[in-house]
């Protein structure tokens, strides 16, 4: 009896704080939340965080359809909001009633992939253009080129991120048309383009801050944060705007359909729109992150970051993703199969 | 008296089988429920966003091997699936030969070594499978990156002057997988050897047979068994590797794994995903039906 009682007693002991404080179950990018501002999260509120990462929005989409997952929130781009809201994923958790919702840049509230943020709230935003280490090549590297028609020096040294929607945009601008084409015409010269440019490519993947920072590769296509990463790391890195066009993207926190600690993730959603707290994600992801005021708490080298100040003879080029409907996916995916084989 | 016996021995049996019913039915539903949701999901059609729609399909099955094209609609054979079907198989192949060709003599050195020595040697094998896979992958990626260790070495003793671009090739495929699997080569070889009878080798050589004889005639022919079922487990799983081509291809090198991945994620087509995953069963299968056929056929010779 007495011994019961003592093993019971541990069990509570052991499992109180668990079931007093709550736990979070964050599915986001790899290498993407700032450790600091998820510590400064569960001391503030006791919640215990745990994070699972995924390297695209097409495995997080699989994975969380697939259900038994256990997570709480996502944190999808925005070309991916449609999608989850439309297949019944994320909860409408109306981040909009939140306290800290004043704070979310005006520009940012009204955007085509959630009118008035009844689902998501802004994570970090940023542009995809070229990563270029110009110790190996020093001309210009506001282009597409770089990647599709790449100078010599830069040949068999060229990683390109395998996030099609990305690609494909970048792809069928440097060719002259307009994202989400299903134009046939154009669609035939971004193949040829793209099938002419591929030996020149030594690798189509995720996570290369360290490579680039090691000289394992020498140019590719990236999200400017990555490329700040790689330039603390390698001053040779640059970061060029493609002049021909390049994609504006935001990722957004959402709240899962199914989610279980619904109160937890909500304080969450709440916490990282305090621009204090939006400003931990950056200086750690080093991307702008839509929330007003957060600026001050940032540090000094990411306001004047070649990265995150665009050029004014570039700002033009920027055009802000879509998503693209499923006639015009189903053929890129037709011309990315054929070209990761 | 007979009856009694064989009342006896009815019951003993019954009570084998409802004692190994509960595991057989586990074995049932585990094994076979999840291929047949695959063949089912083969013959659907794909959801806009993934998942499936029931609608009974059987492109899935004609894209395996054709595709139409996207332009200008004609019809023929899919090259991007064809070539990465005859890259996993090549690879695996040539995974198999090398493992043999490193395993054999490892295995033949730990058996010959004096019994006490050869548990330790045997730990030295086993001791990488105690380590994840993917952490394995990576301490290779750090040997044969352009700034990676050999290359360094290469580079500081001059013999060469530019890093040899290893990493994302055929090549670091192949060097991965390689090591990977060396210790299930090694494992069935060595069991074999343990229990070959070295007094034939010794008779071998009183009877004046060469060196090269005596492995050829002699100690293939007695560890054949471990060969065969060394290289079936390194084949088996070679063929379906993910995570090693994944991070030495560096995303265009791409094997059915990755292929059938690519389906499930960003190609969001999961009834050809579905069929390439029966396919690569198919051929796994058909490759071990020809080791079974090739061991068959030489027992009568050995006896």
């Amino acid at each position: 009896m007495t011994k019961t009682l003592a093993t019971t007693a541990m069990f509570l002991a052991l499992a109180a704080p668990a079931f007093a404080e709550g736990e979070l179950n964050l599915y986001n990018w790899g290498n993407y939340t700032s450790p600091e501002m998820i510590e400064k999260f569960e001391k503030e509120t006791g919640i215990k965080v745990t994070i699972t990462d995924y390297d695209s929005n097409d495995t997080a989409l699989a994975k969380i359809k697939a259900g038994g997952h256990g997570f709480d929130i996502v944190v999808p781009s925005g070309t991916y909001v449609p999608i989850f809201i439309d297949e019944g994923l994320l909860m409408e958790s109306k981040p909009n009633e939140m306290e800290n919702f004043s704070n979310m840049d005006p520009q940012w509230v009204d955007v085509e992939f959630d009118p008035g943020r009844n689902y998501t709230v802004p994570w970090q935003w940023g542009t995809v253009g070229v990563t270029v280490n110009t110790s190996v090549y020093d001309g210009d590297i506001d282009t597409s080129a770089v990647i599709f028609d790449p100078p010599e020096e830069l040949k068999g040294k060229i990683n390109v991120t395998p996030e099609m929607n990305d690609l494909m945009g970048l792809a069928i601008h440097y060719v002259g048309g307009e994202q989400c084409t299903a134009d046939k015409e154009v669609l035939k010269k971004v193949r040829d383009m793209l099938q002419a440019a591929k030996p020149s490519w030594i690798s189509m993947d995720y996570g290369m801050i360290e490579k680039y920072a090691a000289g394992d590769v020498a140019a590719g296509s990236n999200w400017n944060g990555a490329s700040m990463r790689a330039r603390a790391k390698n001053a040779d890195i640059s970061f060029g705007y493609p002049q021909e066009g390049y994609p504006v993207w935001m990722d957004n926190a959402a709240i899962l359909a199914d989610a279980t600690n619904v109160e937890e993730a909500k304080t969450f959603l709440n916490f990282i729109m305090a621009p204090e707290n939006a400003a931990m994600l950056s200086s750690f992801a080093r991307y702008a992150n839509g929330i007003a005021g957060s600026e001050e708490f940032m540090p000094e080298d990411m306001k004047t970051a070649p990265e995150i100040v665009v050029p004014a003879e570039l700002k033009g080029a920027a055009y802000v993703a879509r998503t693209c409907p499923p006639e015009a996916t189903k053929l890129y995916t037709a011309i990315w199969t054929e070209l990761q084989k | 008296m007979a009856d009694l016996a064989q009342a006896t021995q009815q019951r003993a049996a019954r009570t084998r089988w409802l004692l190994l019913a509960p595991a057989l039915v586990i074995l049932l539903i585990a094994a076979s429920g999840p291929l047949l949701i695959t063949l089912v999901y083969s013959f659907l059609t794909p959801g806009d966003y993934g998942g499936v729609e029931w609608q009974f399909s059987v492109d899935a099955w004609f894209n395996v091997v054709m595709q139409r094209d996207i332009f200008d609609d004609t019809l023929g054979f899919s090259d991007a699936h064809l070539s990465i079907f005859a890259r996993s198989v090549k690879l695996s192949l040539m995974t198999t030969v090398l493992c043999l060709f490193f395993g054999f003599p490892t295995a033949y050195f730990i058996a010959t070594r004096p019994k006490k020595q050869r548990d330790l040697w045997m730990l030295l094998i086993i001791i990488p499978f105690w380590t994840n896979l993917l952490i394995r992958t990576f301490a290779v990626v750090e040997l044969v990156r352009n700034e990676g260790t050999v290359n360094t070495l290469l580079l500081w003793l001059g013999v060469i002057d530019a890093p040899i671009q290893m990493l994302y090739t055929e090549f670091s495929i192949l060097v991965g997988m390689v090591y990977v699997y060396l210790p299930l080569m090694v494992l069935p070889l060595y069991a074999a050897m343990e229990r070959l009878d070295f007094s034939l080798v010794e008779a071998a050589y009183d009877l004046y047979a060469t060196r090269f004889q005596v492995l050829r005639r002699v100690i293939v022919p007695l560890v054949k068994p471990g060969v065969v079922a060394g290289s079936i487990l390194v084949f088996v799983p070679s063929l379906g590797a993910y995570v090693t081509p994944r991070v030495m291809g560096g995303g265009n090198q791409l094997m059915i794994g990755n292929l059938i991945e690519l389906q499930f994620g960003q190609g969001r087509n999961w009834p050809l995903g579905a069929a390439l995953s029966i396919t690569l069963l198919g051929i796994v299968m058909l490759a071990l039906l020809l080791y079974v056929r090739a061991a068959g056929s030489e027992e009568p010779h050995r006896g």
